[in-house]
């Protein structure tokens, strides 16, 4: 017995971890008004899907049967199957919808209203408009803590993090963070928020618990002007250990220690990063490049830039389907 | 005191009628001679180095965004500007080393050791081929030395691309010291080796991918272009580039192979002294 699990244990090295899971990557050219649908396996493209004026956030149904696009021009989020990217309908999002972000359970979807200062919550099975909140001006960034309890908006002008309670949908507390943020995302222990800040130069380190800036992580690249250094799009590994900040004109994503909150690296990637996107087993991080047309794709493991794969005009947004069930 | 020294007993003899073993006893006395000019001047080696390093160190930190945009084969994402100038400053190695042997050849030819070499019953082919070899050799020691310090500097291809490089670096190495000898049969005196430099090693070098890539060329000059697309030295790059990346570029391969035989065949043939070039001229002085 304990020979045959040898074996079968010498077996399972030699073939190492198996092949990974192809998932689905949705890239929203934001220019070029369509979806790019990349293999996370092969690396290529796998088709193109017209989806209307100027698509800019895009997110996925935690079970991965609904993709959800904000078309801003269009002022609607349209719903689409990812397989066959059929649209399904539309949802009320407000006017000029921007970036979103799903309740962990997969419904409510929390929208950002960048002209009308309002995040609107809107059912995603009722399809009905729960709430319109007002908030600072230019709302973007939406950050939503693990336990689907709070939700967070940052404000381009306002300059604020407004934090929300998602049972009164009232806003429970504002944190001042530096210039025009863009971005909030939580750590999957809840115990950090991380909001950037493209003029600032930026990242807030939040503690959601006492809503106190704890640290301000600033990049300093050789040979790239400060005033190129725009942060925008952050993602955290699950396990914390690791954070990658977009850094827009830059063409740098960051990588940060999410321990200690410092600079380790900074990896090449196309011009105007924008925003970022795990595949669900974290092995790969995709990030899209505004005005290089492409998508580059970084090993997280190994912090190396593997491709860069051109895709539609002007990527904007990212996601990566979750694995099949 | 009469015992006499013994002797080896002498090979049995080849067709060529040259004892077996020769050919080899004569590679390693030239490549021994080759090795011991390089061990006894440190100086060559380190001035080896510090040529493109001082390019890499210097050079490519001015230029860390001037590649722009496109993504040419073999990188499949954007690269820095010292991991784009790698390469070209490992085959600016080469070719430097191969004018120096170059250089060599001029320097023997003048004190005499060239003819003790040419005496020799060996196919002056082989004895050419030998010479240029061992110059490879040495030349490959400085490529690997001068990529190992690149990796300190962040420029990191993948593992197996140090291995990968090496059959490039023979040929690359092979075709630059080619064209060093041919150009030695052509040269009579050491003062003339400046102009070497100016007319062979730096067009060689500044119009070639080793810089810039193509494309780049084309966007200011089609004729730059073209010019850089046909020199032998462009190919030279990209073999080394692409071998790095673990791929290999056929066409370069090909011109570079094609470029040996011609440069080598014209070396062998202008170093005959029935039918070079040289000796007629010499004789004609």
């Amino acid at each position: 017995m304990l020979r045959r699990s040898l074996t079968a244990a010498c077996a399972l090295l030699l073939l190492g971890p198996g092949p990974a899971l192809a998932n689905r990557v949705f890239v929203t050219n934001e220019k070029g008004n369509d979806v790019t649908v990349l293999d996370s396996e092969t690396l290529e493209v796998i088709g193109t899907y017209p989806v209307g004026a100027r698509p800019r956030g895009i997110t996925i149904s935690p079970d991965g049967s609904e993709l959800y696009v904000c078309v801003s021009d269009e002022d609607t989020v349209k719903v689409y199957d990812p397989e066959s990217m059929e649209e399904l309908h539309r949802l009320p999002s407000g006017p000029d919808p921007e970036l979103f972000v799903l309740h962990p359970s997969g419904n409510p979807l929390y929208i950002a209203n960048e002209d009308d200062n309002l995040v609107t919550v809107v059912d995603t099975e009722t399809h009905q408009l729960l709430a319109e909140i007002p908030v600072g001006v230019e709302p973007e960034g939406m950050g939503v803590s693990p336990d689907g309890k709070v939700v967070v908006n940052t404000s381009e002008t306002t300059n604020m993090a407004h934090f929300i309670d998602t049972d009164t949908h009232q806003i429970v507390a504002n944190v001042l963070v530096d210039q025009r943020p863009r971005f909030a995302e939580f750590t999957a222990d809840g115990t950090k928020l991380y909001v950037s800040a493209e003029i600032g130069g930026t990242v807030s380190v939040i503690d959601p618990a006492t809503k106190e800036i704890t640290d301000t992580i600033r990049f300093e690249i050789p040979g790239v002007l400060p005033e190129a250094i725009q942060p925008v799009g952050v993602r955290a590994t699950k396990d914390g250990s690791t954070v990658f900040v977009a850094l827009g004109p830059a063409n740098r994503v960051a990588v940060v220690d999410g321990v200690t909150d410092e600079v380790v690296d900074y990896l090449l990637v196309g011009q105007r990063v924008w925003q970022m996107g795990f595949t669900p087993d974290e092995s790969l991080l995709f990030t899209t490049n505004g005005n290089s047309n492409d998508v580059s794709v970084i090993d997280v493991a190994r912090r190396e830039v593997v491709k860069s794969i051109q895709v539609g005009e002007q990527p904007w947004g990212v996601v990566v389907a979750p694995d099949k069930q | 005191m009469t015992e006499a020294v013994p002797r080896a007993t002498p090979a049995p003899a080849t067709r060529t009628g040259l004892p077996r073993g020769a050919w080899a006893i004569a590679f390693q006395g030239i490549a021994a001679r080759e090795a011991l000019r390089f061990l006894r001047q440190r100086g060559r080696f380190l001035a080896a180095l510090v040529r493109p390093l001082v390019w890499l160190f210097i050079f490519a930190a001015g230029f860390r965004s001037v590649l722009g945009l496109s993504i040419t084969p073999p990188y499949q994402t954007y690269v820095l500007y010292e991991v784009y100038v790698v390469p070209g400053l490992v085959a600016m190695i080469q070719l430097f080393n191969g004018m120096q042997s170059s250089l060599s050849m001029v320097y023997d030819r003048e004190t005499g050791a060239m003819r003790t070499l040419l005496v020799s019953p060996l196919p002056r082919w082989f004895l050419l081929f030998s010479k240029l070899m061992a110059g490879v050799l040495v030349s490959i020691l400085q490529a690997y030395a001068f990529l190992a310090i690149a990796w300190f500097w962040d420029v990191r291809p993948p593992a197996l691309g140090y291995l990968a490089v090496l059959p490039a670096l023979i040929f690359a190495g092979l075709m630059l010291g080619a064209l060093g000898l041919l150009l030695s049969s052509a040269i009579r005196q050491l003062e003339n080796f400046a102009g070497v430099m100016n007319f062979v090693i730096f067009p060689m070098f500044f119009a070639s991918t080793a810089l810039y890539p193509l494309w780049r060329m084309r966007e200011s000059s089609v004729l730059l272009h073209d010019i850089c697309a046909a020199n032998p030295f462009t190919h030279a790059v990209e073999l080394i580039r692409f071998a790095l990346y673990l791929q290999v570029n056929w066409l370069s391969l090909g011109v570079v192979l094609g470029c040996l035989a011609l440069f080598f065949g014209g070396a062998v043939l202008m170093y005959d002294p029935g039918r070079g070039l040289w000796p007629r001229r010499k004789g004609g002085r």
